[in-house]
């Protein structure tokens, strides 16, 4: 499409920007924090416009990957290769998106380590856009577990009282994934004898095999995701961290772990998806009303969201292994809507918290007394977080959910109780912080939100109510892609039906 | 044409919800109304040429959603069924603009009220040109969220924002049942669109579904789920809790969401799916069994009450049932018959009724009124013919459709029909009971209160002329109406918009029951108003003498059969405990416990005290990282070559 490596550009953008903080800026005082931020500002904005040449360029219609790279390192086996097609796309753009965002929303809440700050974060942004637009599974191996590094910096220095338990419980469960992950990795090189993935999206690995790399792969994804019962260092993690990192994390670390079920556990493993699918349902359908419930009890606004995120990334596992294209692209969606809404919702904490410091719902109340435009953005949000049609939020839940029909009612059935638990936590929650008389001291001279912080929530809240009312863009995006996932899986389906046939 | 009905109120809210603040409160009522009655005219206009002139159409906007077999597009539809609720809403819609601008004239927050009143028509409208489910369900989660807004209108009031908050979760218990049925739909008929379904419906009848572990006839489970939405949105037993609570928001919102229009979607729902419905009796009959149980019980509470919204919304709540009622006997066109003329004289009822706590200065309890119709006799003419019309009194306009629906189920073949056609018929007396109490507690007898009393003014006109227009409806709408609703020009009027099966013969055969049954509802109505008129005029002792012999009754009344106690119990406090055993016990003790916790216990014992962070757990994390991928190099460069 373009004559010059553009993913590449997009990808390693981010990493010049942290280079000229690095070479050019020295000292801690004012002027240097002003240049760092500038600097990262400038870096990220000037990537997320790259990428949006990306947009222009991409053919949904194209079955194969696109803008594709291909560089030899490490002799024949591992090589550099980039690429992207319908399924990736959408979250290289929400990387790029969001990356500006926070770094506009740490303006004045960091006012420490300013530079070292903003290094990690493009860093960051390197690793996650190398994350999903990696073609072989060494390269995606390094992005994908690289990226914790500095996250794990953000949490572990710029985060709050418990920051070290956060880490820990965030490194303890990640380890354990990814080092399953690097097994089965090693063992499809050994298998298929090569790790570009467009060559192993076609490889039939045996049956046998498929269970245990499944198995392996999923460990990573399910810890990413985060499913139940491995989910408990995200509350921890995101109550920790500060907002840019909090809107990271809901935004797009989560997300690597359905992309990475989409790109690898499904096409790859096709035979064990369909034979774990009952175990997903059951994993999913749990965290769904269980989080929910807990969500609903939560004292901390963060850690309420947070649980939420939780029951959100539930539609996604199950819309994912209902293996049909309502389901998947409904779980791709859903993935891409959660990035704006969770994203925001964090912000608006952030808001307050910048204010008053504390995180504690009871602290709150009547805000919409002196703050009626956060007020409004964090209903619209609220909204959009309990799945209203005509907010972005609706499109991915329903789909998933109607997708499951089809495939075992009863997983409709509790799932869909979620849109009643949600309703239960968000509104309780919208009531504690936003609704009634302004009485507490404390928050009568509090300010509505300004003019940055407009900035960086408006984008947000318009393509929230964008996507709910035009999903088009994004389900035409991931049309082609997902079918070809749906095919595959149900050729493997038809296989496992023959065999069962033949088998008395 | 069909456009500007409907994105009409949606500018309206947009402009006044963006910039009602630059704009100043004037404007924006002026804006909001102006709109709104500009999208009246053109829906009356849209009303005779579908109806009598038999212009139906579709207008296709774009693709909300398309992904595998799914396609749901953005549309807008209109057949007389359509219509008529069109007329309905954008009138009542237009009326309480510009009520509420005598109404509201002291509140500070006006735009904002205005925004949502139009925000909550527009999204009324959706929901009755949908031509598919999705959109229905958009327009129903849309009117959920203006009547939360709405209900929570005044946020420093507790008890409002606990009201909201009630309203959408219960009616999310409702949407629950309502999604699952969309997904039943689909899966049964791969479609979600209205053509396309009742296209396949005739086919659906003898197939089945297996739903829970239970092997369901297709139509019957099908039309049980979408009923429970209808139950929710329409406040009918089980799931009405929310509706009386929804008093707390400004009366204006009473009428128009709470009232008239809103709560009507689930009687306009199943009418709109009469070609399903048609198809199952047995959900036809659970239809009948609710709708008949809802408007008894609801009548019982609203004898009982003090305040004056409250008696309304109870009346609300067991008129609907009556709506129900005619549609579970597979009358359709009755329910939607009572739909608007209800839509009317309720609007009008709530409408008088605010116009009293008006020149009460916001005194809502019964008891401290009395004597008021000297002082504000417009009002009182105006409540008047609300109540005339409400028990059914000859010729207006509750006396054709509630009469013709009693009719229903007396013709009614269903196994509920004696069991309906007895409620009704109570609830009918309990009704101009109810009625009259409030109309002699309010107007007549003493003044309780005499400071509020010296002070009562009648309100503006702003405020007494949408009573007027809505008076000439509860007056004549029924009598115009009723051939083609009820009488021999229902298939002419409605033509395809409801669908009625072969053996469906109710219209036919309520014109031949005998004349004591289409009597009996009168003589109720004049039982009910004899005993009020002796209860509050001629003895007002008799009522509390009555209620301390009986105080147990009474009091299960006045406490609503304990309904929220009771649900109190079951769903809000163990789902909260439920919340906290699995947060504190489940993730805390047992996942972290066991998980995490448990491992790190025994690490940060060794690494506490000697690492800190930035020096310890990156580097190990690092250092893993570093040798894994080390040894993933090594392994491909060295082992990788075989």
């Amino acid at each position: 499409m373009y004559d010059w490596p553009i993913l590449s550009v997009v990808t390693f953008l981010p990493l010049v920007g942290a280079l000229l903080i690095v070479l050019m800026i020295r000292g801690d005082d004012e002027v240097a924090k002003r240049n760092a931020r500038w600097v990262a500002l400038w870096a990220t904005l000037v990537t997320f416009v790259i990428s949006l040449l990306l947009l222009f360029g991409f053919d949904p219609s194209n079955t194969d990957f696109q803008f594709v790279e291909h560089r030899t390192w490490l002799g024949d086996a591992a090589a550099y290769r980039m690429g992207v097609d319908g399924i990736s796309l959408p979250f290289v753009i929400l990387t790029t998106f969001l990356m500006p965002i926070c770094i506009l929303t740490s303006w004045e809440s960091i006012q420490h380590r300013v530079k070292e700050y903003m290094i990690c974060f493009l860093v960051l942004e390197t690793l996650m856009v190398g994350t999903f637009s990696a073609l072989d599974l060494l390269l995606f191996y390094f992005f994908f577990e690289g990226g914790l590094i500095p996250m794990f910096l953000i949490i572990g220095i710029w985060g709050g009282k418990r920051r070290i338990y956060a880490t820990f419980k965030f490194f303890l469960y990640t380890l354990a994934g990814s080092v399953l992950m690097m097994l089965a990795i090693m063992a499809m090189y050994w298998q298929a004898g090569t790790t570009d993935v467009t060559v192993l999206l076609k490889h039939s690995f045996p049956t046998g095999m498929q269970t245990w790399l499944w198995l392996a792969f999923f460990a990573s994804f399910a810890v990413k995701m985060p499913m139940w019962p491995v989910h408990t260092w995200l509350p921890d993690a995101h109550v920790e961290a500060p907002t840019a990192g909090s809107v990271i994390l809901a935004g797009i670390l989560l997300k690597m772990g359905g992309y990475g079920l989409l790109r690898f556990s499904l096409p790859m493993f096709p035979d064990a998806s369909a034979y774990f699918a009952p175990l997903v349902f059951t994993l999913s359908v749990v965290a769904i009303i269980y989080t929910s419930l807990v969500a609903m009890m939560q004292e901390d606004i963060k850690k309420l969201i947070a649980y939420s995120s939780v029951a959100h990334m539930g539609y996604v596992t199950m819309g994912i292994f209902t293996l049909t294209q309502e389901g998947i692209q409904g779980a791709v969606f859903q993935m891409v809507s959660h990035g704006f809404v969770a994203s925001a919702l964090f912000l608006c904490v952030g808001v307050i918290y910048d204010r008053m410091h504390t995180r504690e719902i009871a602290a709150y109340g009547g805000l919409v007394n002196r703050m009626p435009i956060y007020a409004t953005i964090f209903l619209i949000l609220t909204m959009a977080n309990v799945g209203l049609p005509g907010t972005s939020g609706f499109v991915g839940e329903f789909l998933t959910l109607m997708s499951t029909f089809g495939r075992n009612n009863w997983v409709t059935f509790f799932a869909t109780t979620g849109v009643i638990l949600s309703a239960a936590y968000a509104l309780w929650l919208y009531r504690r912080v936003v609704f009634g008389p302004l009485e507490k001291d404390s928050l009568k001279s509090i300010l509505d939100v300004n003019r940055r912080e407009l900035v960086c929530l408006v984008p947000l809240v318009v393509l929230t109510i964008l996507f709910g009312v035009w999903p088009g863009p994004i389900l035409d995006a991931c049309n082609v892609a997902v079918g070809a996932i749906v095919a595959r899986a149900d050729v493997a389906a038809g296989a496992v039906k023959a065999a069962s046939l033949v088998l008395p | 044409m069909y456009q500007a009905i409907v994105f009409l109120p949606l500018v309206g809210f947009l402009v006044v919800g963006l910039f009602g603040r630059a704009l100043g409160a004037r404007a924006s009522e002026l804006i909001t109304t102006s709109l709104l009655f500009v999208s009246a005219f053109f829906a009356w206009i849209v009303f005779f040429r579908t109806a009598f002139g038999g212009h139906e159409g579709t207008v296709e906007l774009f693709t909300w959603i398309a992904s595998g077999n799914l396609d749901v597009k953005w549309a807008l539809k209109v057949d007389t069924l359509t219509a008529v609720m069109l007329i309905l809403v954008t009138t009542v819609s237009s009326l309480v603009h510009l009520y509420s601008m005598g109404y509201m004239h002291e509140d500070p927050s006006r735009p904002r009220f205005f925004a949502y009143l139009s925000l909550f028509t527009f999204a009324m409208l959706m929901l009755v040109t949908s031509d598919n489910l999705v959109q229905l369900f958009f327009g129903w989660e849309g009117v959920g969220l203006a009547s939360y807004l709405l209900i929570g209108f005044w946020y420093d009031k507790p008890s409002a924002c606990a009201a909201a908050m009630k309203a959408f979760i219960v009616n999310r218990v409702g949407d629950f049942g309502f999604a699952l049925g969309i997904f039943a739909v689909f899966y049964m008929t791969g479609s979600v669109s209205f053509e396309a379904v009742f296209a396949a419906a005739p086919s659906l009848a003898d197939k089945s579904l297996h739903f829970l572990g239970h092997e369901w006839s297709a139509p019957t489970i099908i039309c049980l789920l979408l009923f429970v939405g209808a139950m929710g949105k329409s406040a009918q037993l089980g799931l009405h809790t929310w509706l009386p609570d929804a008093m707390e928001g400004p009366t204006p919102v009473s009428a128009l969401i709470h009232a008239a229009t809103m709560v009507t979607a689930g009687v306009f729902m199943v009418a709109r799916l009469s070609p399903l419905f048609e198809l199952s009796q047995t959900a036809l009959n659970v239809v009948l069994f609710v709708g008949a149980s809802t408007a008894f019980f609801a009548a019982t509470i609203g004898c009982v009450q003090n305040d004056i919204k409250r008696v309304i919304a109870y009346s609300t709540c067991s008129q609907l049932g009556y709506m129900f009622v005619a549609l579970g006997t597979g009358a359709y066109s009755v329910g939607v018959f009572h739909l608007l003329t209800h839509g009317f004289f309720k609007a009008l009822l709530f409408l008088s009724a605010g116009s009293v706590i008006h020149a009460m200065h916001h005194e809502q309890d019964m008891r401290h009124m009395g004597g008021l119709w000297r002082k504000i006799p417009f009002t009182y003419a105006t409540m008047m013919i609300g109540g005339l019309a409400l028990t059914g009194f000859p010729f207006t306009a509750g006396y054709f459709s509630k009469d013709a629906i009693i009719e229903t189920a007396f013709a009614s073949h269903s196994p509920f029909s004696t069991y309906a056609w007895t409620l009704t018929v109570v609830a009918a007396a309990l009704t101009s009971f109810y009625t009259w109490r409030q109309m002699f507690m309010t107007f007549h007898g003493h003044p309780h209160d005499h400071h509020h009393y010296d002070h009562a003014h009648e309100s503006p006109l702003t405020m007494l002329i949408p009573l007027g227009v809505l008076s000439v409806g509860a007056v004549f709408a029924g009598m115009i109406l009723y051939p083609y609703f009820v009488g021999h020009d229902v298939e002419h009027f409605f033509r395809e918009a409801i669908f009625m099966g072969t053996d469906n013969k109710i219209l036919e055969e309520i014109h031949h029951i005998p004349g004591w049954a289409k009597w009996a509802p009168t003589v109720m109505m004049a039982l009910g108003f004899v005993v009020a008129y002796w209860m509050y005029i001629l003895k007002p002792s008799v009522p509390k003498a009555l209620a301390r012999q009986n105080d147990l009754l009474y009091r299960f009344l006045l406490n609503k059969w304990y309904f929220d106690e009771l649900y109190d119990v079951l769903f809000v406090r163990s789902a909260k405990w439920l919340g906290t055993f699995l947060w504190k016990e489940g993730d805390g003790r047992v996942i972290d416990g066991y998980g995490p916790n448990g491992v790190s216990a025994r690490v940060l014992d060794v690494t506490d005290r000697v690492v800190r962070l930035q020096t310890g757990y990156l580097y190990h994390y690092a250092f893993v990282m570093l040798v894994g991928v080390a040894a993933l190099i090594t392994w491909f460069m060295f082992g990788g070559a075989h």
